[in-house]
Order: C-alpha cells, then structure tokens, then sequence
C-alpha cells in the first residue's frame, strides 16, 4: 500500500508573528519557517507504516512557494520515498489544496492519505475532510491512533467529549492529533541522502486546478492586548482582589 | 438571507454550544433554521425549538447519523444546503469534521472559526494561533462558516419553532461506528463553564489534579489542562485547552503550573478574569493574568480551597 502525506510550510511554531504595520497581512520576512507541526507527525505516522510492513511506498506532496522545497526534503529525510512540489507563489486556500490533492490521490491512488489536522497560521482544519469529500472517501479526522488491518483502517479520534474510534474502508483520509506519535528529528546521514530522492515539480495548471479563491483577506489586526502582570502577595489578597475588586467571586 | 444551523450535539442531547450558533446567525440576519441529525434525537429537536431566533427545526432521526459520522451528514447537508445562503455549525468537533465536506461539495470555501459578524459576507476570525484577527470577505454563492462559541452569547429560550421531519436518508458503506470512551464528570461543560481552573506540567502527577476538584466544587468550575498534562497522561485529552484544544472564556480562568506557551494562551486569553499560580515568577502566564501568585501550587492550592 501507497501512503501519501501532505506537508505544509508554515511559520515555525515558537515564533511570535506581528502584524504589519498597513494592516494587510502578517509580517513573515525573515521569520524562521518549519514543517507544520501536525504534518511532522503525519511523515512520522506514515513511516511508521512502512517499518511495520504495512506501508510499500511514502509520497510527500506539498502546495507552495519554491522555497516549501525544504520541507519535502525534510520529509525525505524522515523516511519518504518521494517527494512531489506544487509550485505557487499564490496564496493558496485550503480548497484550492484539496482539489489539488484530490488530483495527486487520482494520479497515485494511495491507500492511505495523511495529513495534519490543522496548519498553525491559518488554523482551518478543513484541508482533509475536503480532499475525502472531493474525492469520495472516507476520513478519520483528529487521530489519536491509527491502525490498519486488511482493507480497514481503524482510527481513534480525539473528539469534545473524549474519544471516538472508527472503523473506515480503505483507501481512507487520516488527519493527526498531537497524540498520534511523537515524531523523530532526522539524522545528518539521512538529511545527505535525502538530497538524492526524487523530488518532482509540478504546477497547479499540470492539474488544471485554479488556485485563487473567492474569499478575500480585508484586514489583519493584533488581537486586544491584555493588561496583565498585575502580582498579588498572598491568597488571602487573591481572594480579596477576586471577590471585591474584579467581582467575579 | 436564509440560514441553517447545524445542531451541535452531546450524547444525544443539544450541546450549548447551539444557542452561540444562533446568536452568530442572527447577527447575520435572515431566516434561521435548525437541522438536528442523529439517531433518537426528538429532545434535542425539542430543545432546539425553544431557542429564540430559530424559525424551524428539521430533524433528520435516522440510524444512519447515529454518532453523526462525517460521511452521511455531509451528504446530507449536500442534500439540505439549496435555498440557503449561509450554512453554520459551531467550531466543535463535530462541526469541524462534517462543514468542510459540505464545502468541498458545493465548491466554496469554508470560514473557520468566527468570532464576530461584520456583515452577511464578512467576519473576523483567529489566525497563527489568536495572535492576529483576520477580517475576511466571502464571495462564495454559499457561505459555509464554523463558529466559534465564545464570541457571541447564547441566546435565550422562550419560543416554539415548528418542527419538521427530513425524508431524505442518505447511505453510509465506507465508515462505522466501533466504540466511544467519553470522559464521565459531574462538572459542567469546559466550553461554557462560568469559572474553570486548568492545571499543566506543574501539577505532576494526575493524582495531584485532585488538588483541584475541591476547589473547582466551590466554584462550579470545570477542570482543564494544558496539552503537556495530557501528554504526561495526568488527564484525557478532552481536558486541553488551547490552540488545538478547546477555547474557553469563562468570567474567571485560573491557570495552576502553567507556563503560558502561545498555545495555551490562545485557548484562554479571552478569558475575563485570569488568575496564576506559579512558583516561577517569570513564567509568560504573568503577563496575560490579571492576578498572579508567585508560589508552590503544593502550598497555595489547599489554603486556597480552605479559604474560599
Ligand atoms: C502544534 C502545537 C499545538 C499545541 N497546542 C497546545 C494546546 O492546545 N494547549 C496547550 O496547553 N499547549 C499546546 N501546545 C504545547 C505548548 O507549546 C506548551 O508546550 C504547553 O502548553 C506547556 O504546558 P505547561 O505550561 O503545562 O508545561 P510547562 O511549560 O512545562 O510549564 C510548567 C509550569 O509549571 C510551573 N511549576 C512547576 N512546578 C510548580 C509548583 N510546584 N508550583 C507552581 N508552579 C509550578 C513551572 O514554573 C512552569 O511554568 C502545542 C504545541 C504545538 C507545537
Ligand atoms: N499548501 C499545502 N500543501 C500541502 N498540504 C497542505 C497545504 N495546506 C494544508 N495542507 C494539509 O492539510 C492539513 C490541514 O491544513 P488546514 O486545513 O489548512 O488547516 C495540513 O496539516 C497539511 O497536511
């Protein structure tokens, strides 16, 4: 079985973003850039799959700029096989993604597809159920663990009120919770031979996919800014301050 | 305009978050139906009906929704979805996991997570983890958009909106159901929880967590926790609040052995009141608490509960 992960290139997560100064976006020049966290864990969960036996191949796509490059490297040094770049400079929204992978799992008809469950700078979380609607297939979303047996997958989900397992038919749509596994750091031999595995690059046109979307971004503000920092000595102050300064007790 | 709101549900029965989705379409304006699916859902529907603003209920009571995996209620919203021009659910789980289907299916985008309604087309909502407010404007014919319930009150109950029967039944052959594990606990909801007091890495152990069910029962409040507690295994996942966890604004928030990471904050920063507890006086939570303690929470957590 084939196992396709998507990848995307975000903003690393410990980086504190700012808003620009005209309003029109948020400001990512010379900010580090990393592998969104959840799709770190998807590259780990699919080759995981290929160490049990279960998995023959793992795929790497990503959507995005030439520089999203490095990620599909990265995921190539944390055990794909292959690596497939979409290239575009445009931004692209999570349809224009998913129709984009919908053609990929037409192309490569894997029997699993991985993705992270949200990408930490849009944080939409709609990247795979779309592709499982686009492509009519069934999808495990929220993963807390991941197990295949013949042509079912078995995917517990991290949901409101606990945890969820369902029985899916393959091939499936799986997106990652944080639990799923803990992802490996890839190792300087594996980085050099990485730079060696194919890497194809391809355009949205290839595939006949527009990538503008008709949802159009006005506005970017900072949120309110709290007040905080505010020390208090003692519990009885605390209590005090709660019962009759902020009245909340 | 006309809108359907996709009832959020909670073992079978309406979900508060409902009544926020509610609220959000009001502002949008416009008519307001309701689609309760799942199986043995005639109380939720009931409920729904009471919730003002809401001008029908549909039910859609069929084993084929029981659990309301995503496979059949995004065809069934599909199904339902012409004639609308908005289609809600709130940003829970469920509706996380059924909206996008809708989406992709109709060809539009999705608007995740709203916090406020500027107009019928344009809406603010959290990007890079609440750090920055986007304001956006869907031109998409359909405007499919999950809410997010702390940024609108619910809204009351004192109506009786007709209730009616949805025939169509779609069929399901690619998931199932296998078994659920839901967290049992007396206390109420962490999403709408007027006091909720979360414990992190500080804490220890999960036994610890027990420092603070004594207060949370003279508060009312619910237990959270920050991802790195449930890492550790001290408490279910269901518990996390933040980023990737649940979103809470309670009146009072009190965060104990917690550092403040982005990713929390982002889960509770809208919180009224913020109080923490840690022993480590530079700890980032001190810049976002309204009242900080600088202390051992292994001292601070029994006199508080005996003082309260
Ligand atoms: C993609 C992604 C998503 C994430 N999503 C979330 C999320 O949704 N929610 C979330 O919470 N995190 C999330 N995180 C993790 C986040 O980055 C932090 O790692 C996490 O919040 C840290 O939890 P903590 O504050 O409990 O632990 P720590 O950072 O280890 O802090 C423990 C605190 O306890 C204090 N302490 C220790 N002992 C005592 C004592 N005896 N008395 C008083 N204080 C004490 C310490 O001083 C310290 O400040 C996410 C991370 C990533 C990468
Ligand atoms: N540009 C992209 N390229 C590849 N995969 C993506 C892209 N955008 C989103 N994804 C995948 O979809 C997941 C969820 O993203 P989102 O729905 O945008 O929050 C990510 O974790 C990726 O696995």
């Amino acid at each position: 079985m084939k196992v396709l992960v998507a990848v995307k290139r975000v903003i690393d997560y410990n980086v504190k973003i700012r808003v620009k100064a005209d309003h029109s976006d948020v400001d990512l020049t010379n900010v580090k850039m990393a592998m969104n966290p959840f799709c770190e864990i998807a590259v780990e969960e699919a080759v995981r799959l290929k160490e049990k036996g279960v998995a023959t191949e793992v795929v790497a796509v990503t959507v995005g700029p030439k520089a999203a490059q490095e990620q599909l490297r990265t995921a190539l040094a944390l055990g794909a096989d292959r690596a497939i770049h979409i290239e575009t400079d445009e931004r692209a929204e999570s349809l224009a993604v998913a129709k984009l992978l919908a053609k990929v799992v037409e192309e490569e008809q894997p029997g699993l597809v991985v993705l992270g469950k949200q990408a930490i700078d849009t944080d939409n979380n709609q990247t795979g159920q779309m592709l499982a609607a686009l492509s009519g297939l069934p999808q495990g979303t929220f993963a807390s663990e991941v197990a295949v047996n013949g042509d079912k997958v078995n995917v517990t989900r991290e949901i409101d009120g606990g945890l969820q397992t369902i029985a899916l038919t393959l091939p499936a749509i799986v997106t990652t919770d944080l639990r799923l596994n803990e992802p490996r750091y890839a190792k300087l031999p594996d980085i050099m031979k990485a730079k060696k595995k194919p890497l194809d690059v391809k355009t949205p046109a290839d595939y006949g996919i527009e990538v503008a979307s008709k949802v159009s971004l006005m506005k970017v503000e900072s949120p309110a800014e709290r007040k905080g920092g505010v020390k208090v000595a003692s519990v009885d102050e605390l209590i005090d301050k709660l019962k009759n300064e902020a009245k909340v007790l | 305009m006309s809108i359907l709101v996709l009832a959020d549900l909670h073992e079978g029965q309406l979900a508060g978050a409902t009544a926020h989705v509610i609220a959000a379409a009001q502002q949008i304006g416009g008519d307001i139906d309701v689609l309760v699916a799942g199986e043995g859902v005639q109380a939720a529907a009931d409920a729904a009906a009471k919730l003002d603003g809401v001008s029908k209920v549909r039910v859609a009571d069929n084993a084929v929704y029981a659990h309301q995996l995503a496979e059949p209620m995004g065809a069934l919203l599909v199904e339902l979805a012409d004639g609308y021009t908005h289609v809600l659910a709130s940003a829970s789980t469920t509706g996380k996991n059924v909206l996008p289907r809708l989406a992709a299916l109709k060809d539009v985008s999705q608007l995740s997570d709203v916090i406020a309604v500027d107009s019928a087309d344009t809406f603010k909502r959290p990007i890079y983890a609440g750090n920055a407010i986007a304001t956006v404007k869907s031109d998409d014919a359909l405007k499919v958009i999950t809410i997010r319930s702390t940024g609108f009150d619910a809204v009351g109950e004192g109506s009786s909106a007709p209730i009616e029967a949805v025939d169509a039944v779609v069929e399901n052959s690619q998931s199932s159901f296998v078994k659920e594990e839901l967290a049992a606990s007396d206390r109420p909801e962490l999403g709408g929880a007027k006091v909720v007091i979360s414990g992190g890495r500080g804490m220890g152990n999960g036994e610890n967590f027990k420092l603070l069910d004594g207060i949370a029962d003279k508060l009312g409040a619910a237990i959270g926790a920050s991802r790195a507690a449930v890492d550790a295994g001290f408490v279910p996942n269901d518990m996390q609040v933040g980023q990737t966890g649940k979103i809470v604004a309670p009146e009072l928030y009190i965060a104990v052995g917690i550092s403040g990471a982005i990713q929390h904050l982002a889960g509770m920063k809208d919180s009224k009141v913020i109080v923490a507890i840690n022993k480590d006086d530079e700890a980032p939570i001190f810049q976002v608490a309204d009242y900080g303690l600088v202390g051992d929470l292994f001292e601070i957590l029994p006199e508080l509960e005996s003082k309260l």
